[in-house]
């Protein structure tokens, strides 16, 4: 296109094209993937400095609760689980997206938000019984670190489940064209990334806590 | 449910006396605030205005506009902040002798707060910011940035922020904590009013604004270059504008997550940054010196690009040494993560860390030094044109190398254990900053002017602004570095040394200089305005320009090129009229352009709502700005269509009036 | 890197994907899916069932999978390549990688020095002073 133009000019001696008469338009939401990606760094920005404060601040007691106190491994391998399998049923939906199939794309949506939801629901009682047992995130620096650093991200994935609810609609109502189609794999970025974030989280908070 | 306890729960802890009514000077200012601010509104209703503004600026998505409303945003905050400065220098050259001066210690501690935030954050950021977006889209020769809608919400989003920090004025207090708000200080135990929770609240709405403003600019950079634009031929400005953008991104989410841990130590009551309970305020300094330090190559990278620019175009040279401009800006832009903590030396890390840190901050010096070269290098045999761009590059220069070489005396560990939160810190950072960044806003702003109103800035006035600014800077800042010298410490109200007062008083008649400075340069725009048809730029290109944006009209369409732009070379503009390009004035096609929007303004609304809902624990209003915010937001994306077509017909109307403007420039 | 200015292909694609978006198969999100658990369940057994009888091999061992599986996640599921948006995701992760090792690995050894030299005390009061 473009380039051909500005190629065949160069060697011709002819005056040079400053300007295209017949343009393509750039296809709309071009940018959308790559501005959506870098917005994907900023948020891992984040988390990375919730990690730094976790790393060091995890140590703070303060002759309260520690990690082997209060993390239940099984509980949170349960959770694990129930995040993985909403990433590959997500990754289910954008293959019933590319065959075009906006109904199954509708079903694996709401498959992936039931283990999201139960991913939520199993974090706030776990928070619940930590609280309730004095574990609060007043109590220590550790508690504090701790709690933040699970709950943003549990934040971020109670915030893609609203972003779920939405786009099922929107799909619902206006079909797979092509803006639906780059929200969806805007999601599917943003739901993948937070199974990303999770291993950090497990690995370094509880695996490792438990490990001191 | 009683009376009070209504009362309670509408205004949170908002009482009568939170407002100011026993201090005379914030009284006197809000009488004259509200008087002025009356008489703007009344203004525009007389004249009928509101349509035009609304439909016209508030709500447009074009980069042009939303640029320009950048820096009227940041010049209202720069006379602000400056009104804090020339109240500082008061108290300062008076307070010897057994005088107290005239501010007292809890005002005092509030106005050099303020002074530093608002001067960063709401001057130098939308400067800079604005410039970029009213610049890059052109300079790449595209029609606006990759997603117009999140451009202007950018800015009012800003504008929120803003309007937090002067709420803060009237009602309540502001923070006193110095503008970075270190804890313990800045935690619950110690400021516990709303001062603090308004720093914070500010920052954080501004800091959505910056973010996405950042994310925006970086697709634009690499999406929409227009065809045959490689990287390698961008703009030098787009250059320095792309790595700010990335600095941005990769800088901003870390004050981010930094205030959001004082937000919960002050709200929930957490322990990151306490005295007990395991807290470490340490941890605070060590984050936000990590954003901190990103941030101030943030404010002068665009202003690199600026005078690379300038310098170009006023000597009628291309640039020396594209390559290696590149390549520093790009240095500069991943050294930046490895300085941080020449920021508390003193703080007690150590030999081996400080001076690890004290070697990468002498680095960093050195891609600086290449470019002064570079433009040096420039110069050198050029025919220099001392236009006022040109006249504020070369004060940038001079000035800006003696700010940088005081930086490099502060980069030796043990010398900064002397000068550490001395007044020789405060001379540095203000050299290198107005040096670098104000006198580059200037520079810029006199050099795009024409083509964003298309007439020229009043040379005279301005030449008078120019040396008000340049002799009354170095009146204000080098008896600092002497103080400095001498031990005296920053933000520091009282002295007891009456042998130090001279200079304070030679810094104040500095400050009074750069205040008729500031006043010259409002005059100068006042009487371009009033002359402007005889300052009228006809062609589009009154200074030689050597990149797109001078390709245009002044001011140029919305649609800023008729047709796609193809690029062959770097000094695209140059490169064109060398090779005897001729303005297309038939063929026009209807042009696809972005529809405006109220839904930025209105967000931006809520989230103001939101934050002083928050600042005075009026629950119900955060919850309701923010469950707001999200319905919004929501609603909008329901909105598909958000495009339309300029007709062919109004393309060849506007294209015509240029076609009449050209031929009437003889 | 790409110099190609523009994205995707025009509007005359007739895929069903997207334009120029990386796109997974069954097989791929299956193969990530496996992985994955793999190398989930390994590290959960490791620290429960005590196997390794050293805590610092065990947390190397925990840790080195957790940075394979995020690889696994980047290339399966969230189809990272040199070849997205032209090199530039990628480029764009490699540096946001950069500032985080950076930041982090400064920040932990930064705040280790602070704390020796400014609050120096014993692990034990570390852990049990209020």
């Amino acid at each position: 296109m473009s380039t051909k133009v500005v190629n065949a000019q160069a060697g011709t001696g002819e005056a040079p094209v400053f300007y295209l008469r017949d343009e393509h338009e750039h296809p709309e939401g071009a940018s959308t993937m790559l501005g959506f990606w870098m917005y994907l760094m900023s948020d891992c920005l984040i988390f990375a400095m919730l990690f730094a404060t976790y790393a060091v601040l995890s140590g703070n007691y303060a002759a309260g609760p520690t990690p082997k106190d209060i993390f239940e491994l099984p509980l949170v391998a349960v959770n694990t689980t129930m995040l993985l399998l909403s990433s590959i049923t997500y990754g289910f939906a954008i293959l019933a997206m590319q065959k075009g199939s906006a109904k199954q794309t509708q079903i694996w949506m709401v498959v992936t938000a039931i283990f999201g939801l139960c991913f939520v629901g199993i974090e706030l009682s776990e928070f619940a019984h930590l609280i309730a047992d004095g574990a609060t995130p007043q109590r220590s620096a550790f508690l504090s670190s701790f709690f933040t650093l699970v709950a943003t991200h549990g934040l971020h994935v109670s915030f893609g489940l609203l972003w779920m609810v939405v786009l099922f609609f929107q799909v619902r109502k206006h079909g797979l064209i092509p803006a639906n189609r780059r929200r969806l794999i805007c999601l599917s970025m943003f739901w993948h990334f937070l199974d990303v974030i999770w291993i950090g989280v497990f690995t370094v908070v509880y695996l490792m806590g438990v490990l001191r | 449910m009683s009376t009070s306890s209504i009362i309670n729960f509408v205004f949170g802890r908002l009482t009568l006396s939170e407002l100011p009514l026993d201090e005379p000077i914030v009284v006197v200012t809000f009488i004259a605030v509200a008087l002025g601010g009356l008489a703007v509104l009344a203004a525009l209703t007389y004249f009928k205005l509101w349509g035009y503004l609304w439909k016209e600026w508030f709500t447009s998505v074009d980069h042009k506009r939303i640029g320009v409303m950048y820096m009227v945003l940041g010049l209202v905050m720069f006379v602000r902040g400056f009104s804090d400065a020339i109240m500082m220098r008061g108290q300062q050259a008076m307070a010897f002798g057994g005088s107290q001066g005239y501010l007292p210690a809890s005002h005092y501690d509030q106005v050099f707060t303020a002074h530093g935030v608002i001067m960063i954050f709401f001057a130098a950021m939308p400067f800079v910011t604005g410039l970029m977006n009213f610049a890059v889209p052109m300079q790449i020769g595209a029609r606006d940035v990759s997603f117009p809608f999140l451009n202007n919400m950018s800015f009012w989003m800003t504008v929120a922020g803003a309007v937090l920090v002067m709420m803060s004025l009237f009602i309540g207090e502001f923070a006193r904590t110095g503008w970075l708000a270190y804890p313990p200080l800045s935690g619950k135990e110690f400021s516990p009013d709303a001062g603090m929770d308004y720093y914070i609240w500010a920052l954080q709405i501004a800091g959505v604004g910056t973010t996405l403003s950042g994310i925006n600019l970086i697709a634009t950079i690499i999406k929409l270059r227009a065809p045959g634009m490689t990287m390698m031929k961008l703009p030098v400005f787009v250059w320095t504008a792309l790595c700010t953008n990335v600095l941005i991104v990769a800088a901003f989410p870390v004050l981010t997550a930094v205030l959001a841990l004082l937000t919960l130590d002050r709200y929930v009551g957490t322990d990151f940054f306490t005295n007990n309970l395991g807290g470490n305020p340490m941890m605070y300094i060590n984050l936000i010196w990590i954003w901190g330090h990103p941030e101030v190559y943030i404010l002068i990278l665009p202003l690199f690009g600026v005078f690379s620019e300038v310098t170009a175009t006023f000597t009628g040279k291309k640039l020396f040494g594209y390559t290696s401009m590149v390549y520093a800006t790009i240095v500069i832009t991943v050294l930046a993560y490895l300085v941080w903590l020449h920021h508390f030396f003193t703080m007690g890390s150590g030999a081996d860390v400080n001076s690890f840190f004290g070697i990468t901050t002498m680095i960093i010096s050195i891609p600086t030094g290449a470019k002064i070269f570079n433009w040096l290098f420039t110069i050198y045999r050029g025919r220099v044109r001392f236009e006022l761009p040109m006249m504020w590059t070369i004060a940038f220069m001079i000035t800006f190398v003696i700010g940088g070489m005081t930086g490099v005396m502060l980069a030796v560990p043990p010398a900064d254990f002397v000068l550490h939160n001395s007044l020789f810190l405060v001379a540095h950072f203000h050299n290198v900053i107005i040096g670098g960044v104000v006198f580059g806003t200037f520079a810029a702003i006199s050099y795009w002017w024409p083509k964003a109103f298309g007439f020229k800035l009043d040379k005279f006035w301005g030449m008078v602004s120019f040396w008000f600014w340049v002799v009354g800077f170095y009146f204000a800042f080098m008896p600092l570095y002497v103080l400095g010298f001498m031990g005296v410490t920053r933000r520091t109200r009282v002295f007891d040394d009456p042998s130090l007062q001279v200079w304070f008083v030679i810094a104040a008649f500095g400050a009074l200089l750069i205040a008729l400075g500031i006043l010259s340069f409002f005059i100068q725009i006042g009487v371009s305005i009033k002359n402007r048809d005889k300052l009228r730029d006809f062609t589009g290109d009154p200074w030689g320009g050597r990149t797109l944006e001078w390709s245009t009209s002044s001011p140029p369409p919305a649609y800023n090129f008729a047709f796609q732009p193809v690029v062959h070379d770097r000094d695209t503009w140059s490169d064109m009229k060398q090779h005897g390009y001729v303005r297309p004035t038939d063929g026009f096609k209807p042009i696809h352009m972005p529809s405006n929007t109220g839904t930025g303004l209105i967000l931006a609304a809520c989230a103001l709502a939101f934050g002083i809902g928050m600042i005075w624990y009026m629950w119900w209003l955060a919850v309701l700005g923010f469950v707001a915010l999200l319905v919004v937001a929501i609603h909008h994306t329901y909105n598909y269509k958000r495009d339309f077509h300029i007709s062919r017909d109004e393309v060849v109307e506007t294209e015509g009036e240029r076609t009449v403007m050209l031929a009437a420039k003889g | 890197m790409s110099t190609d200015t523009h994205a995707g292909h025009g509007h005359h694609d007739d895929h069903a994907h997207d334009d120029g978006a990386a796109h997974g198969t069954l097989r791929s999100y299956a193969t990530g899916f496996v992985l994955s658990v793999i190398l989930t369940a390994i590290p959960f057994w490791l620290v429960m069932s005590g196997a390794l009888p050293d805590k610092a091999v065990t947390i190397a061992v925990v840790l080195a999978m957790a940075a394979v599986q995020i690889v696994v996640h980047m290339i399966y599921f969230l189809h990272m390549s040199p070849k997205v948006e032209a090199g530039w995701s990628m480029l764009a992760l490699v540096f946001t990688v950069m500032v985080i090792v950076i930041a982090l690995s400064g920040s932990i050894w930064v705040m280790y020095h602070l704390n020796a030299n400014m609050m120096p005390m014993s692990a034990e009061q570390m852990r049990d002073m209020p």
